[in-house]
């Protein structure tokens, strides 16, 4: 009990503080990518501690929606946080499954919505309605994914997924579960607002999906925001290595177990996010309107895996 | 794609070291000191384009670029007033954007800096005492500090942002 | 005087339920009154499946005439229709015969006509109105026809018109003989569903009836289809067939996927719900067509798993599309228009009913910790684990129903963003809503008792689970595939999918306090300050420069357009003098409805003249009939 209850604090820690040094680092290496220095791979907490001291403005045309949904945001993340397997293979919510962390993520992004809505500006509806758009059609590719590892582990438990994949370590290289290794990918692209979706770093509100519906937030608000923004990328990116490749993800609570846990998973996300800097200092970000046939091509990848794991059984 | 990510690991860094020099006015009330030590790691900018002929902003443009590298002082552009924490205003204020210069500034949470960039922020500059001009950023809005120059070199403007907020170099 | 019916009327409900929910927990009976009704009799019976769904019309039926004392009590126009619906709809699921059957379901849709076409008359456009009682008629008549024709085919083949018969003498009869009977019962119950594409009627009724009677039809009575299929496939036609289980697998999906993308694209609120209800149709039909699909390849604990789901979902509907709708009627009285493009800021104005359209529109998106979500949880969860029935087609078929189904709850979420965020955030768009009142206490009373339903059905997962298995198992013999596991966790097939609504909400509570305490305690809460809207330091901020209904929905319109079918429309109107000049600009881009246009209007064109060739007949002329007495006396003559 006490070891689950620690376990659940030292996994919300973790995230919690891992993930604005995981957008740093991105930022970082996609400024030396492009001949920059870049800021301090730990600028994003130095960011957050000023927010925190600023006074936030608030739109009168808001209501009490506007002002909840920085907590409801970050909530989610937190509890996504504590449902994804991170540290161990079983989490500390163990009976936690892909399907509730997507709608926990849906939560989050309804509330985000709602509030763009609520500060009554065109910029504010056009990112709602972009953000809603995406969202919606991401769901076929992701719960098509979930098919593909579910008739591989023959469960929908993350923990168990988990630990039915790492028993046999070369079912990870397997074609159906490659493809739908790159279809969840997408899916992470276009669910966290990178590029070629949407460009984090953009200042023109045309081309502004997330950004645009925090155009209004200021202050611990804003703070709260960016920092929801930060776990759910790092959620998304713990869920890609440790679901698809669960090598050195230990099953037993030790202390030993948990570092090398800790060492394996910061080794993938080292890969997957040069790999991630790579991708979008390469690639421009796409029209608004191509972006639905990116989603496409990765739900017809999803079901090209779930063929391949079906017929190659 | 590939030719890109080539290019680029080819080419590698070309940031060159921070200016030394600094045209930089103080007006107004100083920052105070721990506001000014929060800011020096982490500040948000929101450029603001008062009538300028945006002469200063192409050099202001080439801040972010590789050579003068901005970021690496912590210091970003933003698209929206109420995530900055500082605005650089550009041009004469002319009088149809006067009430928007003004709406800027109080949509910019507090605590807030106002820097002037360039000589028709400070005065009017070359159009000082047209019909169209209200003659400065500081009739508007108050300003802590003044980077001279028609247009200032981005050199300048990163040695002035620098010493407002106080950075060592 | 009106409300001291709706009064009667709630409490005679809530005795329905009580006799719903112990018919429920295993009481049964039987009455019969031999005289009242020709050909049978007058028969009810009362089982599991009959309780659950009597307690739920009951159920339902209660907040409606609560929500109504205070929305219609002052007009005595429909109350008594309103009675006798609900007490129609209470006979349905115990009718035991045919005719008992058939005189419940008509006298079903007879009230809830009288009432759609009180609703029209009340409303403005009275030409709409009236168009959409008569389709609503013409759409009952032909399902019931469909219904009728099948029973009694049935009844003439097993010899009785007692539903217990069919059960025992349907193994005997060929499996071409119960597909046939299948199939018409099937067209019957899904028109009254309102599965795609027998739905033209919902979008017209729904919104043209008062907003208590909206509730009770979309919550209650188009379950009464659902009820009506899962007779038909497991109890009257026994043992099922896969080809059935199909069809309602497929049609499930078409309907949830068309019935959201209609909502989504919707400026009438109460049409918007009206499209939702279409879309949760398609839903439960899919759990329904995976239940009929296990059940006849042999995975008895699987169906029974679908079944459950199929169940909860309708209850779940049942529970939130009630609140959305009586919602929707606070909306409708506070401003008297369900245009979205005219509301706006009504949380300002309105807010209880602003929360409980918000617990509503969180529960049908599907989201946690509410209802919504649970119900569609186990519906995948049955789906997924299509694997064991290793039949390629069927795989296909259940991976096609896996991504329409995710695709509908990805578009019902957006669908009630809009909604709700069009409709109560940001500025009012226009006078009324700017002046709107908030719902009397009695609608308020009869909402927020609905919305602690949802969370009661979402909390109570634990309880519900096991009791809609209780039900299922009467119709599907097969242990519980759902078990209890610590911390009020259900176990769904063993290890093969977990979850615990309490404890889901708990840590969401507990998240969502953490960063406020966390806040609090590094001293980091200043007071906010009050400013306008960043609108680039415009000098004029209107509810002009809002987004509107149909901007926020232009996404979907773009991508969907192969299914919309948009027909843009641009007339320019130049001055006559100089063609420099712009009166005017209309700009028309609607969309259209592709079933009608594919299936029902060439159906009608068909039908006129096929009428119009038989039309020769009546010509008039008083001879000519004569001449046709003459010719049917000798051709009896002759056969006789």
């Amino acid at each position: 009990m006490t070891t689950a209850l620690l376990l659940a604090v030292l996994q919300a820690l973790v995230v919690a503080l891992g993930a604005p040094l995981v957008v740093g680092t991105l930022r970082t290496l996609k400024a030396r990518l492009v001949g920059r220095r870049g800021p301090v791979p730990w600028q994003p907490f130095l960011d957050l501690r000023k927010l925190l001291g600023k006074t936030p403005v608030v739109s009168d045309t808001t209501s009490w929606i506007f002002r909840a949904t920085p907590y409801i945001l970050a909530g989610a993340m937190l509890v996504a946080a504590l449902a994804a397997p991170v540290l161990t293979s079983r989490p500390p919510l163990a009976f936690a499954g892909i399907i509730l962390l997507m709608s926990l993520f849906l939560l989050g992004t309804f509330f985000l919505a709602l509030a763009g809505l609520d500060a009554g500006s065109a910029f504010g509806g056009m990112g709602s309605s972009r953000e809603v758009a995406v969202a919606a059609l991401a769901e076929p590719t992701v719960m098509v994914a979930v098919f593909a590892l579910a008739l591989r582990a023959n469960t929908t438990n993350l923990g168990a997924i988990v630990e039915r994949v790492s028993a046999e370590p070369l079912l990870a290289v397997n074609a159906g579960h490659l493809l739908a290794f790159v279809a969840f990918f997408i899916v992470m692209l276009a669910e966290t607002g990178r590029l070629p979706v949407d460009n984090p770093a953009t200042h023109l509100e045309l081309t502004m999906i997330h950004e645009a519906m925090v155009l209004e937030y200021s202050g611990r608000h804003l703070a709260m925001i960016e920092w929801a923004s930060a776990m759910k990328l790092l959620v998304f990116l713990t869920l890609l290595a440790n679901l698809f490749f669960p090598w050195g993800v230990p099953a037993d609570v030790t202390a030993v177990a948990l570092l090398l846990g800790l060492l394996a998973l910061v080794g993938k996300l080292v890969v997957l996010v040069v790999a991630l800097a790579a991708l979008e200092t390469a690639i421009a970000k796409l029209r608004l309107f191509r972006v639905p046939e990116l989603l496409a091509g990765s739900f017809a990848l999803g079901v090209l895996s779930v063929s391949a794991v079906v017929l190659l059984r | 794609m590939l030719r890109q990510l080539r290019l680029a690991i080819r080419t590698g860094i070309v940031t060159e070291p921070p200016p030394t020099e600094a045209e930089i006015e103080r007006l107004g009330a100083q920052v105070a000191g721990e506001i000014r030590v929060r800011f020096g790691r982490s500040l948000a900018i929101r450029q603001v384009d008062a009538g300028s002929c945006n002469g200063c902003e192409l050099e202001i443009g080439g801040l972010t670029g590789p050579h003068y590298d901005l970021e690496r002082f912590g210091v970003h552009f933003v698209a929206s007033p109420r995530h900055a924490d500082c605005l650089l205003v550009t041009g004469p204020v002319t009088r149809n954007m006067a009430e928007a210069l003004r709406r800027t500034w109080l949509a910019t949470p507090d605590p807030k800096l106002v820097i002037a960039a360039g000589d028709c922020a400070g005065d009017g500059g070359i159009f000082r005492g047209s019909y169209a001009v209200v003659g400065g950023v500081r009739e508007i809005v108050p300003v802590d500090a003044l980077i001279s120059g028609c247009p200032p070199s981005p050199a300048a403007l990163l040695a002035g942002l620098l010493d407002a907020l106080g950075r060592p170099r | 005087m009106a409300s001291v019916v709706y009064a009667l009327t709630a409490l005679l409900s809530a005795a329905v339920t009580t006799a719903g929910i112990t018919g429920l927990l295993g009481v049964r009976w039987l009455t019969r009154i031999e005289w009242l009704v020709p050909l049978g009799g007058f028969e009810l019976e009362m089982d599991p499946l009959a309780g659950l769904f009597v307690a739920l019309v009951g159920a339902v039926a209660v907040a409606t005439s609560i929500y109504a004392v205070g929305y219609a009590g002052r007009d005595r126009r429909g109350c008594v229709a309103h009675a006798a619906f609900i007490g129609a709809m209470a006979l349905v699921p115990l009718a035991a015969n045919v005719m008992t059957f058939v005189l419940a379901w008509e006298l079903m849709s007879l009230a809830s006509y009288v009432l759609v076409l009180d609703g029209a008359r009340a409303g403005r456009e009275a030409s709409a109105s009236t168009h959409a009682a008569w389709v609503y008629a013409v759409m009952t008549h032909a399902g019931l026809a469909c219904m009728l024709a099948g029973m009694l085919l049935l009844t003439a083949w097993t010899g009785s018109p007692r539903f217990a018969d069919w059960g025992a003498a349907a193994p005997a009869l060929g499996a071409g003989a119960r597909s046939l009977v299948w199939a018409l019962l099937a067209l019957g119950f899904a028109a009254k569903a309102g599965a795609v594409p027998l739905h033209v009627w919902l979008p017209l009724a729904h919104p043209a009836a008062p907003s208590h009677v909206s509730a009770l039809m979309s919550a209650v009575m188009i379950k009464l289809g659902v009820y009506g299929l899962l007779r038909a496939s497991f109890v009257w036609l026994a043992p099922a067939q896969v080809g059935w289980g199909v069809a309602l697998l497929l049609v499930g999906a078409l309907s949830a996927v068309a019935g959201v993308l209609y909502a989504v694209v919707d400026r009438d609120l109460k049409r918007l719900l009206a499209f939702s209800s279409i879309e949760n149709v398609g839903i439960v039909f899919v759990g329904t067509g995976a239940a009929v699909a296990f059940a006849a390849t042999g995975l008895p604990s699987l169906a029974l798993l679908a079944l459950v789901a199929a169940l909860y979902h309708a209850v779940n509907h049942a529970a939130f599309k009630s609140l959305l709708f009586m919602a929707a009627g606070g909306v409708l009285h506070g401003t008297g228009t369900r245009d979205m493009e005219l509301l706006g800021g009504l949380i300002k104005r309105q807010p209880w009913t602003a929360t409980c359209f918000l617990v509503g529109a969180i529960a049908i998106a599907g989201l946690p910790p509410l209802n919504g979500f649970v119900s569609e949880w186990l519906i995948f969860q049955a789906l997924l684990q299509n694997d064991l029935l290793s039949w390629p087609t069927m795989n296909l078929v259940f991976a096609l129903a896996i991504a329409g189904l995710a695709l509908a709850a990805g578009l019902a979420v957006a669908c009630f963003v809009k909604a709700f965020g069009i409709t109560f955030l940001a500025l009012p768009r226009s006078e009324a809503a700017a002046t709107a009142h908030d719902a009397a206490p009695t609608m308020r009373a009869a909402m927020l008792v609905t919305a602690a339903g949802c969370a009661a059905l979402a909390l109570g997962a634990s309880w519900v689970v096991p009791a809609l298995g209780a039900v299922g198992a009467t119709l599907i013999a097969a242990p519980p595939p759902v078990t209890l596991g610590p911390w009020l966790t259900l176990e769904v097939s063993g290890d093969f999918a977990t979850l615990s609504v309490p404890a889901v909400a708990l840590a969401l509570t507990g998240g969502v306090l953490l960063p406020i305490v966390l806040l609090a305690a590094a001293r980091a809460r200043p007071r906010p300050r009050r400013f306008e809207t960043w609108s680039c330091g415009r000098l004029l901020q209107t509810a002009r420069m809002e987004y509107t209904a149909t901007a926020f929905a232009d996404p979907f319109t773009r991508v969907f357009d192969f299914f919309y079918r948009p027909v843009r429309r641009l007339d320019v109107d130049l001055h006559p003098e100089s063609r420099f000049f712009v009166r005017s600009i209309r700009y028309e881009n609607p969309t259209r409805f592709i079933v009608d246009e594919w299936l029902y209007q060439p159906l009608g064109r068909v039908l006129r003249a096929a009428t119009r060739h038989i039309g020769v007949i009546q010509s008039g002329s008083p001879n000519l009939y004569l001449a046709y007495v003459l010719a049917a006396l000798l051709l009896l003559l002759l056969v006789a």
